[in-house]
Parts: C-alpha cells; sequence; structure tokens
C-alpha cells in the first residue's frame, strides 16, 4: 500500500546551515503523524517543504505516489489538495472572515461566490463561529483567529492537512478549544501531519509520533513507546525536560 | 509703529497648530502660540511693508489691476492643468501598479519581465521630466509617424505619466515589500498562483500602507503638470507667461501662483490629516 505522504531522504539547508537530513517518513491514508522536538529542530521547516512554500535540495516528496517536489509537478495543483495552517494565524487581515475563507474555493477552485460562502457557513457553524462571519479577523481572539484557519484551509476539501505548531502563539486557556478541532478531524479520518509542543495532545491524536532533533528523525513510533520508553537518550533528555515544565 | 502686543482680538485667520497640541498644553499653551503668531506676523509684515522697494514689487507683482486683467486667461490655462492632472493621475496609478507587480512577482519564468520594469524605472528616473517632456513632445510629432498622434499635449502628458509612473511605481513596491512574508505564504498555501496572491492578498494591503506617499505624489504632479508649458501648451503658466511677455509686469505669474496654492494646499493638508489618522488608528489597533 503506498502511503498518502512519503519523504525519501529529504534535505534542505539555508545557506550552509543543515535544518533538514535524511529524512524519510510515510503518512498513511487516515493516519495522523505527530512531530516533536525543540524548537529549531526542523519540524516547521519540514511541514513547509511538504506545501512546497521551501523547495528542498535533496530528497522527494511523494502524494498518493507521485513526487511533488519535480520538475513537472505544479505546486499550485499539489498546494490544493492539502491545507496547512500556521503558527500565527496568517489571516487576511484586510478581509472579513467570511472573505478569508471564501477566497481559496473562489479564487483556486472555482466555485461561485455562493456556492463557496454555502460551505463557509457549513463549516463555521461546526466550529462555532457563525457569528463572526463578517467580522474581520482582529476582532477575534486568538484562538477564534487559529479556529477560522483551520476553516480556511478545510474549506478547500484538502486530502492532508498539515498543522505548524498552532497552539504555539495562543494563550493557555485557548489552546484546548484549538486542540479540539484537530480531535474532530481525526474522528472524521482526515490525514494529518502535526508538528507540536503539546505532548499530552500527541500521545492522545498521534496513531505515530516523530522525535526531530537537528534536522534529523531520532526516532518514531507509536506515542506510547515514544513517551514511555524512549530507545535514543536524545529523546529521553528532551521529554525529560518537558516533565519538569509541566508539560506531560 | 503697530501695536504688535495687542491681544483684545478674537482667534485670527491663522490659528496655530492642530487641535491635539492645544489641548495637550492647555489654554495658556494656546494664549502664548496665539501672541507669539501676532507679533511675528506683525514684526513681517511691517518690514515688508517699510522697506524702500515695497511699492516697485507691490506694481509689478501684487498689482490689483494687472491681477483682474491677468486673470480670465490664466483661469482658463489653469483648468488645463487640472484637466491634465486629473488624466495623467489615473493612468499614472494604473500603470505604476502594473509595473510595481511585475517587479515583485518571482521564480525564473519572470525574470525577463522583472529586468524590463527595473530597466525602465532605472532610466526614467535617471532623466530630468522637463527632458522627457522636450524629447517626447517635440521629438515623437516630428518623426510624422503614421498613426501615432501628433499633439504635443498628447506626448506631454505621455512624458508625466512615464515619469511619474517610474517614481509611482518605486512607492507601491515600497508597499508591496511591506506586507509580512508570511501573508504570501499563506495564500500561496491555499493554491493562489503569484498573480492572485498579489492582487487578492499583498496589494490591497500593500496599497492601504502607502496611501500617504502616493497622495504626496498627487501633490507634486499637481504642480508638474505645469512643465509642459515648454511645449508652448496654453496652460496656466503659460498664458501668465504670454501675459508678461505682453504688459512687462508679474503678477499674472502670482495669479498662476495662487491657483496652484488654491489646490495644493487643501491637498496637502487632506494628505497631512489622512496620515496621521492611519498612524493613529495604527496605534489603537496595536494597543
Amino acid at each position: 500500500m503506498t502511503a498518502k505522504l512519503e519523504l525519501r531522504d529529504v534535505g534542505k539547508a539555508f545557506d550552509r546551515k543543515v535544518v533538514l537530513q535524511n529524512i524519510d517518513l510515510g503518512v498513511g491514508e487516515h493516519e495522523v503523524v505527530c512531530l516533536i522536538g525543540s524548537s529549531g529542530s526542523g519540524k516547521s521547516t519540514l511541514l513547509k517543504c511538504v506545501n512546497l512554500l521551501i523547495p528542498i535540495e535533496e530528497g522527494a516528496i511523494f502524494l498518493d505516489g507521485a513526487e511533488i517536489t519535480g520538475f513537472r509537478a505544479n505546486p499550485n495543483q499539489v498546494r490544493q489538495r492539502m491545507g496547512i495552517v500556521f503558527q500565527a494565524f496568517n489571516l487576511f487581515p484586510h478581509m472579513k472572515v467570511l472573505d478569508n475563507i471564501t477566497l481559496g474555493p473562489r479564487k483556486v477552485h472555482g466555485l461561485s461566490k455562493e456556492e463557496a460562502e454555502e460551505r463557509a457557513m457549513v463549516l463555521l457553524d461546526r466550529f462555532g463561529l457563525v457569528d463572526k462571519v463578517d467580522d474581520y479577523p482582529d476582532r477575534l481572539s486568538g484562538g477564534q483567529q487559529q479556529r477560522v484557519a483551520v476553516i480556511r484551509a478545510l474549506a478547500s476539501e484538502p486530502e492532508l492537512m498539515l498543522f505548524d505548531e498552532i497552539t504555539s502563539a495562543l494563550d493557555p486557556e485557548l489552546v484546548a478549544e484549538v486542540l479540539n478541532v484537530i480531535r474532530g478531524l481525526k474522528n472524521e479520518g482526515m490525514t494529518m501531519l502535526i508538528a507540536t509542543h503539546e505532548m499530552g495532545f500527541a500521545r492522545d491524536v498521534a496513531d505515530r509520533v516523530c522525535f526531530l532533533d537537528d534536522g534529523l528523525i531520532l526516532e518514531h513510533g507509536p506515542p506510547k513507546e515514544i513517551f514511555t520508553n524512549p530507545q535514543q537518550p536524545r529523546t529521553r533528555e528532551f521529554l525529560q525536560r518537558i516533565v519538569e515544565a509541566g508539560r506531560l | 509703529m503697530t501695536a504688535p502686543a495687542n491681544t483684545g482680538r478674537g482667534p485670527g485667520l491663522f490659528s496655530p497648530g492642530p487641535r491635539t497640541r492645544i489641548r495637550e498644553e492647555g489654554a495658556r499653551g494656546a494664549l502664548i502660540a496665539f501672541v507669539s503668531t501676532l507679533i511675528f506676523l506683525a514684526l513681517a509684515l511691517w518690514l515688508i511693508l517699510t522697506a524702500e522697494a515695497w511699492p516697485d514689487v507691490q506694481r509689478q507683482f501684487f498689482s490689483g489691476s494687472h491681477f483682474r486683467a491677468a486673470w480670465p486667461d490664466v483661469v482658463g490655462g489653469f483648468w488645463l492643468d487640472v484637466r491634465m492632472f486629473i488624466v495623467a493621475e489615473v493612468l499614472i496609478l494604473i500603470i505604476a501598479l502594473a509595473v510595481a507587480m511585475v517587479r515583485a512577482l518571482r521564480g525564473p519564468a519572470f525574470f525577463p519581465l522583472r529586468v524590463l520594469a527595473v530597466i525602465y524605472i532605472d532610466i526614467v528616473r535617471g532623466v530630468p521630466t522637463i527632458l522627457l517632456i522636450l524629447l517626447l513632445g517635440f521629438g515623437i510629432p516630428s518623426l510624422q509617424l503614421s498613426g501615432v498622434p501628433t499633439s504635443e499635449l498628447f506626448w506631454g502628458i505621455a512624458a508625466l505619466v512615464i515619469s511619474y509612473s517610474a517614481y509611482t511605481a518605486e512607492v507601491y513596491r515600497a508597499g508591496i515589500e511591506s506586507v509580512h512574508e508570511s501573508q504570501r505564504m499563506s495564500a500561496r498555501s491555499l493554491g493562489l498562483t503569484q498573480v492572485k496572491a498579489l492582487r487578492y492578498v499583498i496589494v490591497p494591503q500593500a496599497i492601504r500602507n502607502v496611501i500617504p506617499a502616493l497622495l504626496n505624489g498627487f501633490v507634486s504632479l499637481q504642480k508638474d503638470v505645469a512643465l509642459v508649458f515648454v511645449l508652448g501648451i496654453r496652460e496656466g503658466v503659460r498664458e501668465a507667461e504670454i501675459y508678461t511677455a505682453r504688459t512687462f509686469n508679474f503678477t499674472s505669474y502670482v495669479v498662476a501662483a495662487v491657483l496652484f496654492l488654491l489646490v495644493s494646499v487643501p491637498l496637502a493638508r487632506f494628505t497631512d490629516w489622512y496620515t496621521d489618522r492611519d498612524r493613529r488608528r495604527k496605534q489603537a489597533m496595536s494597543a
């Protein structure tokens, strides 16, 4: 069975600094994979490489078995099939919530205004944000903005979702509402690749956890194994620090 | 000597400073500003009016009868300035935006377009506007090419548009670069093409950021349209010159100056007001 998403021997360097090397990673259909590791370990870069926002220098990335990093792949078409949500929300500040959500469906997927708005309203309703439809993003709380960002990505009906530390910029009391959205998506069978610092959440939601350290995948496996019986000293160190910080 | 210390009158025509500043400093500050302005004005007027050469200056520059006599022709010419300004400004805003967007495109496929945009901007910005007006306004009609307009007015406006579009494109570009990279990234992540990302996400935000700078350009162009007088076009300055050549009196130039001020000063005040409001709004938003 081919994986939904597959990274083969992916490497990336900024100037001379290596940020990713020898990354081999597969995400199966309906699978949820969490990337953990300290800041600067390459989690965020990896996600942006998958979305082709950052070009890779070595290796190849495949979606449904077809290479998306090759010369012939069209990045715009690849991006239409996956959604990404960023740490800093990155909503479009000059557009109302509704327009933020309908932009992709209308201008990329060719939906009419009515169709796109109908789809947006269904999603807004599901995530309890219908009353914010005519607000500008700066009127919303961080948690609400991030949920709108998730809806914006979902509105294009992606086959795969990428989450880049989407709760790191939130006040602690707003984290749960965003994580619950992802839990909901898991129950629907969404394929997801999630970079996160929320270890409790990763343990809950992940089918598999990858520990990244200095651009390398040091260890991966079911969350139970990684969190209770890590094999690598670096993983143990990392988890120890998380426990000391009271985050696990 | 006039009595400069007389403060018994109400506030005059030149009320001091913006309102906010007065409120901060209180009534005492307002009084001081008012009195000092009055003293300054009185002194300046006294110096000018008692100067030995004043009667000559007044006759040559500020003659009431010449003012009235020159007015109709200069106003007629100035109306052409206003129309040229409006036509040119609309074209400039559109062309400059297109040039700036071309410069903002990334990727090797757009390399030739980017190079063209840079060459255009560099060359045009490096040549004095007046030279461009002479070159196009006299040069192209002299070629007598078929199908190409031979009107000096057409080529004069074209030269202004070409010149100002280069500067304005740089204003837009500064605006485009002021929009955070993450906005471009999230637009592209939705699958939008570069051009669509610019059009729907980047440029609307960029324009908001540079409206004060664009308005500054308006003020500048509003005066520079008069440069086409070198082509013999009978706009305001040209009419004033004709009057002066006939009468050896310079009041007609003052008429033209007054007319330009009537448009440019409100425009400048509006620009300041808008910039101020914009800044306050941004501060309120980040607070």
